[in-house]
């Protein structure tokens, strides 16, 4: 009788080991994400009319299916990581963008003015001003784009045991031991609730300068990572 | 008076949707004194003040500060040499109330222990305490935020202040204290700043020059605040000015040459012969005071009992005057509002030194306005500094 952190031998990894395979497989796309969101975002903060397209395309792209992706990718990248975490990449823009314009526009025009008329370049304004006063709105989309990459990362499963605790749900299949789901899901949930217990802990050392009375409801119109997490984890 | 600091040479701007914000604008902005500009909402006032530290280009005509175009340096490097405050602060909510004010010397490339010692110093040249060092702006009241936003204006001590509507978000009584505070901290530094609101009643305080705009930003008119109040130019200043600029002009007139009655004045405990003495009909009235020579209040000599005046049931006396630094202004306003229409006159230590009646400061003001002619300017040197009122309180 196998355990329930017995993990078949066809996955090549401990539970430990396909934890933290899922954790880079996860996380390097939200990274990634954000190296691109940054510039990205701040280009439609000074120029628009771009945002609605931008916005529109990475909307458009969020709507691709990943096996779609996978199709794709696997011609130039194979059945690796790297064809799991570029889809991952490209769906976490549609909520680090716009996470990031809201919180580099949520900057007051009179802090803006302010900051100019005392002599700051464009760079230094965008460094020591907006992004620090962006950070709040960053790191909510931080945790909306880490839960669901976390959940995502399952769908690797379908090329060649590419989705670290998702091929679990395979395996549960093959070997017809539904303990190895339950302990994908709840595996999953885990790490996604520990990932935004994380952010949060980084975002209270990043702004002392934050009201704390008014922190209850922080971004009212962003679901809660957590739970959204769960809801992915479990469809 | 003081040099020209600021030349505006014909200036105007014209934003690219063909608004006219500033008219062919000329201003000579004196050094060391307070410039205020002042019109109707959207007259082209920030667009002015934009204009000198080019956060705004004018479409043409030139600007010279201290004889040199400030096209010619670079453009930070203008703006680090004036200090700039504005409504609501705008301050960096991200950062501590010390590194605030630090902004600039640090932009500067001062160390930073160089520039959070430079803070301190600002913080309490505005009457900042210390204990805010540390905090964050959204922990501050909104005057005290605003006073952190002079603090940091003048952190790097630029020769130019440039203020807009700096005082206007917040309440009456703490805007009256901001607003003496820094009359009383140009009085120290000898700061030239230009002061921008739409308030008339802040811009005859604070100016020594006050600049008229009215909507589509061309001057009105540009004088000292005692002439615009005696000869304004036209009816917008005029109507600009409201109902009670009369009024509002005595605060350039000192009190210092009113005919003060020493007479009718007694102590609390004063005996029979004393009141007695002192009701010689000169004023219908008798001030008492209290036995260090404090006002109390007034009484009708014949409702005086001596040795059980009961100051309780005193006529009230108003806000006396001091009148080595009042104006004809508050001596007025002392005797209107006192039920008697006597204004008691009081030292700097608060003891009564004389009263007068509604009828001498009438005469007062007649004879300051024949020495002045109400079309022509009135004296200078009263008007140096803002008028008598304001000075009172530094
Ligand atoms: N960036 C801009 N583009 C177009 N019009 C502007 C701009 N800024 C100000 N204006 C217009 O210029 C006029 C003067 O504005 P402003 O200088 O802000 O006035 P004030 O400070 O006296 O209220 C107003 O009619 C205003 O609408
Ligand atoms: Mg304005």
């Amino acid at each position: 009788m196998s355990g329930f952190f017995d993990i078949p031998s066809d996955l090549q990894h401990s539970w430990l080991g396909l934890v933290g395979l899922h954790l880079r497989e996860a996380l390097l796309p939200v990274l990634a994400g954000l190296v691109v969101s940054l510039p990205l975002a701040q280009l439609c903060v000074r120029l628009r009319w771009l945002y609605p397209p931008v916005l529109w395309v990475t909307t458009v792209l969020y709507a691709i299916p990943s096996l779609a992706f996978f199709v794709l990718l696997i011609d130039y990248t194979g059945q690796t990581e790297l064809t799991v975490m570029i889809p991952l990449t490209v769906y976490s823009l549609v909520v680090l963008v716009p996470a990031i314009v809201d919180g580099v526009r949520s900057v007051p025009p009179e802090t803006l003015a302010a900051a100019t008329a005392m002599g700051f370049g464009p760079v230094r304004r965008y460094f020591q001003v907006q992004l620090p006063i962006a950070v709040p709105a960053v790191i909510a989309g931080l945790r909306v784009a880490t839960v669901s990459s976390i959940s995502l990362v399952s769908v690797g499963a379908l090329i060649g045991n590419q989705g670290a605790l998702g091929n679990l749900i395979n395996d549960a299949n093959i070997y017809n031991r539904p303990e190895l789901a339950v302990n994908a899901v709840l595996s999953m949930a885990v790490l996604a609730i520990l990932a935004d217990a994380l952010l949060v802990a980084v975002r209270l050392l990043l702004t002392p300068w934050m009201p704390r009375a008014g922190r209850r409801r922080p971004a009212a119109d962003v679901p809660d990572p957590a739970t959204a997490a769960l809801e992915d984890a479990v469809r | 008076m003081f040099g020209v600091l600021i030349r505006i040479d014909s200036v105007t701007k014209r934003y690219p949707d063909g608004t006219v914000a500033v008219d062919r604008l000329s201003l000579e902005i004196p050094d060391r004194s307070i410039t205020v500009l002042v019109g109707p909402s959207g007259c082209g006032k920030t667009t002015t003040l934009r204009m000198i530290n080019r956060m705004v280009e004018p479409t043409e005509g030139t600007i010279l500060l201290d004889g040199q175009d400030i096209l010619q340096q670079p453009v930070n490097t203008l703006r680090r040499s004036m200090g700039y405050v504005i409504q609501n602060a705008g301050l960096f909510q991200h950062r501590t109330i010390l590194d605030n004010i630090a902004t600039v010397p640090r932009l500067l490339g001062w160390g930073k222990d160089r520039a959070r010692g430079r803070a301190r110093e600002l913080m309490e040249r505005v009457g900042l305490d210390a204990a805010l060092a540390k905090r964050y702006p959204y922990q501050l009241s909104g005057g005290q935020q605003q006073r952190v936003g002079v603090a940091r204006a003048l952190a790097a001590d630029p020769p130019v202040l440039l203020m807009d509507e700096p005082f206007s978000a917040v309440d009456p009584v703490v805007r009256k204290g901001l607003q003496d505070e820094l009359l009383r901290i140009q009085a120290e530094l000898g700061k030239t700043i230009v002061f921008v609101t739409h308030d008339i009643d802040e811009a005859v305080k604070l100016g020594t020059m006050v600049a008229v705009l009215r909507t589509g930003g061309r001057l009105a008119q540009y004088a000292p605040p005692a002439e615009l109040l005696s000869a304004p130019a036209d009816a917008f200043v005029e109507d600009f000015l409201g109902a009670d600029r009369g009024i509002r002009r005595l605060s350039f007139f000192p009190a210092t040459g009113l005919a003060l009655l020493t007479t009718p004045i007694v102590a609390v405990d004063a005996t029979a012969e004393q009141i007695a003495a002192r009701a010689t009909g000169e004023a219908p009235y008798l001030l008492v005071t209290d036995l260090d020579g404090r006002p109390l209040g007034w009484s009708e000599p014949h409702e005086l009992t001596a040795g059980s005046i009961d100051p309780g049931r005193l006529l009230s006396h108003g806000r006396p005057f001091v009148p080595g630094t009042d104006s004809l202004r508050a001596a007025l306003d002392c005797a209107v509002l006192s039920p008697t229409g006597w204004a008691v006159a009081v030292g700097a230590d608060g003891r009564a030194t004389g009263v007068v009646s509604q009828q001498t400061i009438a005469e007062a003001i007649r004879g300051a306005h024949a020495a002045v002619p109400t079309d022509a300017p009135a004296p200078h040197s009263l008007a140096k500094g803002g008028p008598a009122d304001a000075k009172v309180a530094g």
